[in-house]
C-alpha cells in the first residue's frame, strides 16, 4: 500500500472527462424519436391570463404539440414546499405551468413540443396570450404595509409567515446598555450561475418513466415527482448524470421537470428541454434577498450583551422546495462565534412578484455571518478597538468546547485563536495597518482597508431529529453500499449526488483507507435511483460529513464480514486476526498460510466452496449514517482592499483564508472548494445583483448585466488550514462546500468600509459597485463638515489629484 | 438561443461580397467576427433575411502602409491588430485599446472593422478611430467612398454607411515622433464593456502639449470628441494642474447614458477623472 489516502492531494479522477465535455451531460442525451420542448414565459410580473391561443403554433410543420397551463390543469398538481417553517405559514398553490394568473416574469405559460429545436422556437412566436395586468409587488417593506396590491389575492396579505426565536432576557440585555448599535443591511438578490444550464430529458417506457435531469437531488426529485403527479415512485427512475454545478440552484423540484414527465406521458415520446442562459437568469431559483435590521448591545469594554435580529426575507411569488426555510437557517447562526447573554431572531417571509428564492451556496449562513461580522466591525469602530480585539473579547475560547451557544447549538470543537494567529501571520497584518496609516496620512487617492471575518457555520445537514424540530419534511441521514467484487475490486454506491465536488475521487480515498485497497481499485457509483436507490443527495456541505462517513461505516462492516470468512479459511479465531494494508494475518505468525488478502477473501466468497457455517456468501454491506450533531467549520479570513476614492473602484489586493474544516480527505479538493467559494462570496460583495425594475421586470437577464467575475478580477488567494477534528463523526470531517462563500462577503465589505471610515463612511450597500462607493463617499462629505486640512478626495464632486499624485 | 431563419451567403472576394450586399438589400447583415451579431441573433433581437459572412474574404484581413497612412483591413481580428508591428509603431493607441477588448476568445474572432461598423458607443474602438481622425473606406457597386470617423458614427449603433455599402478598411494617419497615446478604460470586470473610456493621443514639445486628440467611449449615443479638453490643453505645460483643469471640460457636450453600471451623473464625473489620467499617461511617453 502507498500509505494513507486521507490527506493526499490527489488530482480528481473525474476531471479529464468533465473538463473536455466528453461525458454524459443531460443535454448530450440522444434518444430515438426525441422531441424538443420550449416554454413560453410570462412577460408580466403579475397578470390574469384571459386567453391562450395556440392554434397557429400547432399548425407549423414539425410541431408535435402545443399546450397551455389549462391543458395540464387536472394533472400537474402543485410544486412542493418541503419546509413549512411555521404552523400558520401561508403556502400558495404553485402550478408548474400557470393556468389563470402569472406572478413573476418568466413563469411558464405554454410550451411547444417539436421534432427539432428550431421549429419549436419558431412556433413559440406563434402563440398568442392575452393578459390583464395586475399590480406588480416588488418592494418587501411596501408589500407588508398595504393589503390592496397582493401577490395572492386570497391570502389578504403579502406575509407568508413570521418566525420568532428568543433566548435569554433580551430586555435586560438592552436596558441601560453602555453601547447600542443599530444597522440596516440589505442582502441583495443573487442568481446562482452554474456552468451547466438546467436540462431535463424524460423517456416513457410503457407506464414507466426515466428522467435525466441536471439536478443535485435525484432522490428528492423522484420522491417529489411521484407525490406531485401521483405516478408510483417505483415506476420512476431519475438519473443525474454528470452535472455541471448547482450551488443550490439544482436543489429544487422545478415545474419544467414535472411538465417534461407529463409531456412524455401524454405524447408517449421522449422529450428534452435545455434552458438558455437568459431563461436561466429569469427562472432558476434566486438566492439571498433580505433586509436585516440589527441591534447590538454591548458593555463599554466591547463584551456583547445582546443581539436582536429582524429579517425581512423575500420569498418571491411562490414557496418552492426550501424557500421559507433558507432565511431561518440564520436563526441559530447570527450569533456567530460569540458569547452573549440574550438573543432574538425574527424572520418575516414576504411574497413579491419575483422569481422565488431558495438555497444558494451557504443558504442562510452567509446572510447571518454578514450580519454579525459587519456588526463586530461597527462595534470595534464605535469603541475605537481593533476589529480583532473586539472579536477576541467575545469569542468562545478553545478550552471552552464543547460549547452550547445562546441559540442552543452545541459547537463540538474549534480553535478560533489558532486560525486567527495563522491568518495574521500570512497576511502581514501589522505591515498592512502601517501602510493604511501612511496612505491616510498622505491623503492618497487610493486608500487601503482591512476586512476581518471570523466565521463559523453549521453544516453537514443534518441530524434528522434536528430537521423535525425546524419543521423540515426531509431526513438528514445518508446511505452507502460497498460491494466487493470477485476480483477484489470495490464498488461504492453513494446516496450523495456530486455536481462538481469530486466525490468520485474523495470517496475512493475514504474507501481505500477503510478497506486497505488501492485507490484505483475503487469505483464510485452515484446519481441514478436505479443504481443508488437510497439517499438524500448533495447540498449544505453534507456529503463528506454524512455520506463520506456512511461509506467509512459500510467499509467497517465489510471488514467485519471478511474477518469471519478469513478466520474460517486461515483456521484461526477472529480475535487472533488483524487487518492491515488490505490483508488479514494471524497475530504473531508469519509465512505461508498465515495471511490472506481481501481479494482472496472476495474470491472465496464468490465461489463459496469452503465457507463457514451460517455465514452468507457476501461481503457487500450497507450503512446509513444519521449524524448526532451538525458540524461547525470555522476560520479567519482577512482581506486587504484598495479603494480608489476618485472613481470608487475597489481592488482586492490580498486575501488570506485560514479555514478549519476538520480532518481533510483531499487538500486539493478543499483548496478548490475554498477558491470557488471565495469567488462567489466576493462576487456578492462587489459584482452580482439581480435587479428588478418597479414593474417587476428582471433587467439582468444576460451576463453583460449580471456580472459574474472571472479569474482576471480576483486576487491570488492565500489559503491555509488548521485542523481541529470534528468530534461528531469517526472521520473528524466538517465539510467545506460553503465556507468560502459564507466567510468572504463580510470580509470584503469590512475592508471597503475600513478604507473609508475616516472619511465618515460606515456602510456601502452591496454589491459595492464603483458608483455606490463613490456615492457613499460623497454622501459622507455632504453630511459631515469638512475636516481641518480638507482631507477630502476628489470624489466630493470636484476632481482630485490624478492617480499617484499628491494634493 | 436559436436564431431566426436567414439565408447564408459566404463570398470569397470583396467583389462578390459587395455584389451580394447590393442584391440582398436592406435586410441583410454582414457577419464579420460575429461577437456582437451572433448574440443579437440568438436572443432574437435581430431578424435579418440574409447573413453575408466575410470570413473567407482574405484580402480584408491585411494591415499595410499605404500612401504614408496605415491601412487596417476591416476583417483584421483584434488579436491580429494588437500584435501587428505597424499598428504598434504608428498607431499605438489602437494597439492599446484593442488589448482591452473583452477577452482572448473574443479578440480572436472579433474584427476591427466589425467593431466600427457595429457603432456601439460602448465599444472601445469607435472613440479611438475618432480620436485618430481615421477615415473609413466603404465600397458598394456604386464605387468607393471615404468617410471621416467624425461623420461615420451617427447615432446609437448607427453609422453613415448605406445598406449596400461594405466597410473594407480604415485609413489611419500615422502619428510621428513626439506623440504619446493612452486608452483609459473603466469597467467593473475584465470582460465587461467600458462604463466610460477615454482615448487620448498628445504630442509633446519642449515640456508643452502641442497637439491633443481626446475622444470618449460611452458618453453619448455615439463616441464623442472632447474638443474643449483639446482646445484647453494645447499649448499648455505638461503638468498635473493643466491636465486637471483641462479634464474639467471633459463632459462638455456629452449626453451620457444611465444604466445598471453607472448613472449619467457618475459617468460625467468619471469622464473628468479618466481624462486627467489619460492625459497624464499619454504625456508621460
Amino acid at each position: 500500500m502507498n500509505g494513507r489516502e486521507m490527506g493526499k492531494a490527489r488530482r480528481r479522477s473525474e476531471d479529464a472527462r468533465l473538463v473536455t465535455g466528453k461525458t454524459q451531460w443531460t443535454d448530450n442525451v440522444q434518444l430515438p424519436g426525441l422531441c424538443h420542448v420550449v416554454f413560453l414565459r410570462s412577460p408580466h410580473a403579475h397578470a390574469r391570463i384571459t386567453q391562450v391561443n395556440v392554434e397557429a403554433a400547432k399548425g407549423r410543420p414539425g410541431v408535435v404539440g402545443v399546450f397551455s397551463g389549462r391543458d395540464f390543469a387536472d394533472e400537474q398538481g402543485s410544486l412542493p414546499c418541503a419546509w413549512p417553517v411555521a404552523e400558520d405559514i401561508l403556502i400558495p398553490d404553485h402550478p408548474p405551468m400557470a393556468v389563470s394568473e402569472v406572478r413573476y416574469v418568466g413563469e411558464p405559460v405554454a410550451c411547444v413540443v417539436a421534432r427539432d429545436l428550431y421549429t419549436a422556437v419558431d412556433a413559440l412566436e406563434d402563440i398568442d396570450v392575452d393578459y390583464q395586468p395586475l399590480p406588480a409587488v416588488t418592494d418587501m417593506e411596501r408589500a407588508l404595509r398595504q393589503s390592496t396590491d397582493l401577490v395572492h389575492g386570497d391570502f389578504g396579505t403579502n406575509q407568508s409567515y413570521r418566525l420568532v426565536v428568543e433566548s435569554g432576557d433580551v430586555d435586560a440585555a438592552f436596558r441601560d446598555a453602555p453601547v447600542t448599535i443599530q444597522r440596516r443591511y440589505v442582502q441583495q438578490r443573487l442568481i446562482p450561475t452554474a456552468m451547466e444550464p438546467r436540462a431535463v430529458v424524460c423517456r416513457p417506457v410503457g407506464e414507466e418513466f426515466t428522467m435525466w435531469s441536471a439536478t443535485q437531488v435525484p432522490h428528492i426529485l423522484r420522491l417529489m415527482l411521484a407525490s406531485v403527479t401521483g405516478i408510483g415512485e417505483h415506476r420512476l427512475r431519475v438519473i443525474a448524470p454528470d452535472v455541471g454545478g448547482g450551488f443550490g440552484s439544482k436543489l429544487q423540484v422545478y415545474g419544467e421537470e414535472v411538465l417534461l414527465l407529463l409531456l412524455a406521458r401524454r405524447l408517449g415520446r421522449p422529450v428534452k428541454w435545455t434552458e438558455s442562459r437568459s431563461e436561466g437568469n429569469l427562472t432558476v431559483h434566486h438566492g439571498r434577498d433580505q433586509i436585516q435590521r440589527l441591534t447590538l448591545a454591548a458593555e463599554a469594554d466591547g463584551r456583547i450583551r445582546g443581539f436582536k435580529v429582524d429579517v425581512l426575507a423575500d420569498m418571491g411569488a411562490y414557496l418552492m422546495l426550501l424557500t421559507p426555510g433558507v432565511p431561518t437557517l440564520g436563526a441559530p447562526m447570527f450569533n456567530g462565534i460569540y458569547k452573549m447573554d440574550a438573543y432574538s431572531f425574527t424572520c418575516t417571509g414576504v411574497f413579491t412578484t419575483k422569481m422565488p428564492t431558495d438555497a444558494y451556496r451557504g443558504a442562510g449562513r452567509p446572510e447571518a455571518t454578514f450580519g454579525i461580522e459587519r456588526m463586530m466591525d461597527e462595534l470595534a469602530a464605535e469603541l475605537r478597538l481593533d476589529p480583532l480585539e473586539v472579536r477576541r473579547r467575545n469569542w468562545i475560547r478553545h478550552e471552552e468546547f464543547p460549547f452550547t451557544t445562546i441559540t442552543g447549538l452545541t459547537y463540538d470543537s474549534g480553535n478560533y485563536e489558532a486560525a486567527t494567529d495563522k491568518a495574521l501571520a500570512l497576511f502581514e497584518y501589522d505591515k498592512l495597518r502601517a501602510e493604511q496609516a501612511d496612505r491616510r496620512e498622505r491623503r492618497d487617492t487610493v486608500q487601503l482597508g482591512i476586512g476581518v471575518s471570523t466565521y463559523t457555520e453549521m453544516c453537514g445537514l443534518a441530524p434528522s431529529r434536528a430537521l423535525a424540530q425546524v419543521r423540515s419534511a426531509a431526513g438528514g441521514w445518508e446511505h452507502a453500499t460497498v460491494r466487493v467484487l470477485g476480483t477484489g475490486k470495490v464498488e461504492v454506491v453513494t446516496g450523495t449526488s456530486p455536481h462538481g465536488q469530486g466525490h468520485a475521487t474523495a470517496w475512493a480515498q475514504i474507501t481505500a483507507d477503510a478497506l486497505g485497497v488501492p485507490f484505483d481499485d475503487v469505483k464510485v457509483l452515484h446519481g441514478d435511483t436505479l443504481v443508488a436507490p437510497r439517499g438524500w443527495d448533495t447540498y449544505g456541505s453534507r456529503s463528506v460529513t454524512i455520506g463520506g462517513v456512511a461509506i467509512h461505516n459500510a467499509c467497517q462492516k465489510v471488514v467485519d464480514k471478511a474477518r469471519r470468512i478469513a478466520a474460517h479459511l486461515l483456521e484461526a479465531a477472529e480475535t487472533d486476526l488483524e487487518y492491515a494494508g488490505g490483508s488479514f494475518s494471524v497475530k504473531g505468525m508469519g509465512g505461508e498460510g498465515a495471511s490472506m488478502t481481501l481479494a482472496e477473501v472476495a474470491e472465496a466468497t464468490l465461489s463459496a466452496h469452503d465457507f463457514p457455517e451460517g455465514v452468507e456468501p457476501s461481503l457487500d454491506s450497507d450503512a446509513t449514517f444519521d449524524p448526532e450533531n451538525f458540524s461547525f467549520p470555522h476560520g479567519t479570513h482577512l482581506c486587504a482592499a484598495e479603494v480608489d476614492t476618485e472613481t470608487g473602484f475597489v481592488r482586492i489586493r490580498s486575501y488570506v483564508a485560514v479555514d478549519d474544516v476538520g480532518s481533510v480527505v483531499n487538500p486539493l479538493i478543499v483548496d478548490g472548494q475554498v477558491h470557488g467559494g471565495l469567488a462567489q462570496g466576493i462576487a456578492q460583495a462587489l459584482y452580482e445583483e439581480a435587479v428588478y425594475d418597479a414593474d417587476g421586470n428582471l433587467t439582468t437577464t444576460t451576463m453583460a448585466d449580471y456580472l459574474v467575475p472571472s479569474a482576471a478580477d480576483l486576487p491570488t488567494f492565500v489559503t491555509d488550514r488548521t485542523e481541529t477534528p470534528a468530534t461528531s463523526n469517526p472521520l473528524g470531517v466538517k465539510g467545506v462546500g460553503e465556507a468560502g462563500t459564507i466567510a468572504s462577503t463580510p470580509a470584503v465589505v469590512n475592508a471597503i468600509v475600513d478604507a473609508l471610515r475616516h472619511h465618515g463612511v460606515r456602510d456601502v450597500p452591496m454589491p459595492c459597485t464603483p458608483e455606490r462607493v463613490w456615492r457613499a463617499l460623497r454622501a459622507a462629505f455632504l453630511e459631515e463638515p469638512e475636516e481641518p486640512g480638507g482631507a477630502r478626495p476628489g470624489a466630493a464632486g470636484g476632481l482630485g489629484p490624478v492617480r499617484g499624485g499628491r494634493e | 438561443m436559436i436564431p431566426p431563419t436567414f439565408d447564408y451567403i459566404r463570398p470569397s472576394s470583396v467583389e462578390e461580397a459587395v455584389s451580394a450586399l447590393s442584391q440582398a438589400g436592406e435586410d441583410a447583415k454582414v457577419l464579420a467576427g460575429g461577437q456582437s451579431l451572433m448574440p443579437l441573433l440568438r436572443l432574437r433581437l435581430a431578424y435579418p433575411d440574409a447573413l453575408i459572412d466575410l470570413d473567407r474574404v482574405e484580402p480584408l484581413r491585411q494591415i499595410r502602409s499605404e500612401n504614408g497612412d496605415l491601412f487596417i483591413g476591416a476583417m483584421a481580428t483584434h488579436h491580429q491588430v494588437m500584435r501587428d508591428p505597424l499598428v504598434r509603431e504608428h498607431a499605438p493607441l489602437i494597439a492599446k485599446a484593442t488589448a482591452t477588448v473583452a477577452d482572448p476568445a473574443v479578440r480572436h474572432r472579433g474584427t476591427f472593422g466589425g467593431s466600427l461598423a457595429h457603432a456601439d458607443p460602448a465599444g472601445d474602438l469607435p472613440a479611438v478611430a475618432l480620436a485618430l481622425d481615421a477615415v473609413l473606406v466603404v465600397r458598394s457597386v456604386r464605387g468607393d467612398r471615404e468617410i471621416p470617423a467624425a461623420d461615420f458614427f451617427v447615432d446609437w449603433m448607427t453609422s453613415a454607411m448605406e445598406p449596400d455599402e461594405l466597410l473594407i478598411g480604415v485609413r489611419v494617419p500615422k502619428l510621428g515622433p513626439g506623440w504619446g497615446a493612452h486608452y483609459e478604460k473603466f469597467h467593473r470586470t475584465a470582460q465587461a464593456w467600458a462604463i466610460v473610456g477615454v482615448a487620448c493621443a498628445v504630442r509633446r514639445e519642449r515640456g508643452a502639449i502641442e497637439d491633443a486628440r481626446v475622444a470618449l467611449t460611452n458618453m453619448g449615443p455615439a463616441p464623442v470628441r472632447a474638443i474643449e479638453v483639446e482646445r484647453f490643453i494645447e499649448g499648455r505645460s505638461v503638468s498635473d494642474d493643466s491636465f486637471r483643469a483641462a479634464s474639467e471640460r471633459a463632459a462638455e457636450g456629452t449626453s451620457p447614458p444611465g444604466d445598471l453600471h453607472g448613472s449619467p451623473e457618475y459617468r460625467t464625473h468619471l469622464a473628468k477623472v479618466l481624462t486627467a489620467r489619460a492625459l497624464t499617461a499619454a504625456a508621460a511617453v
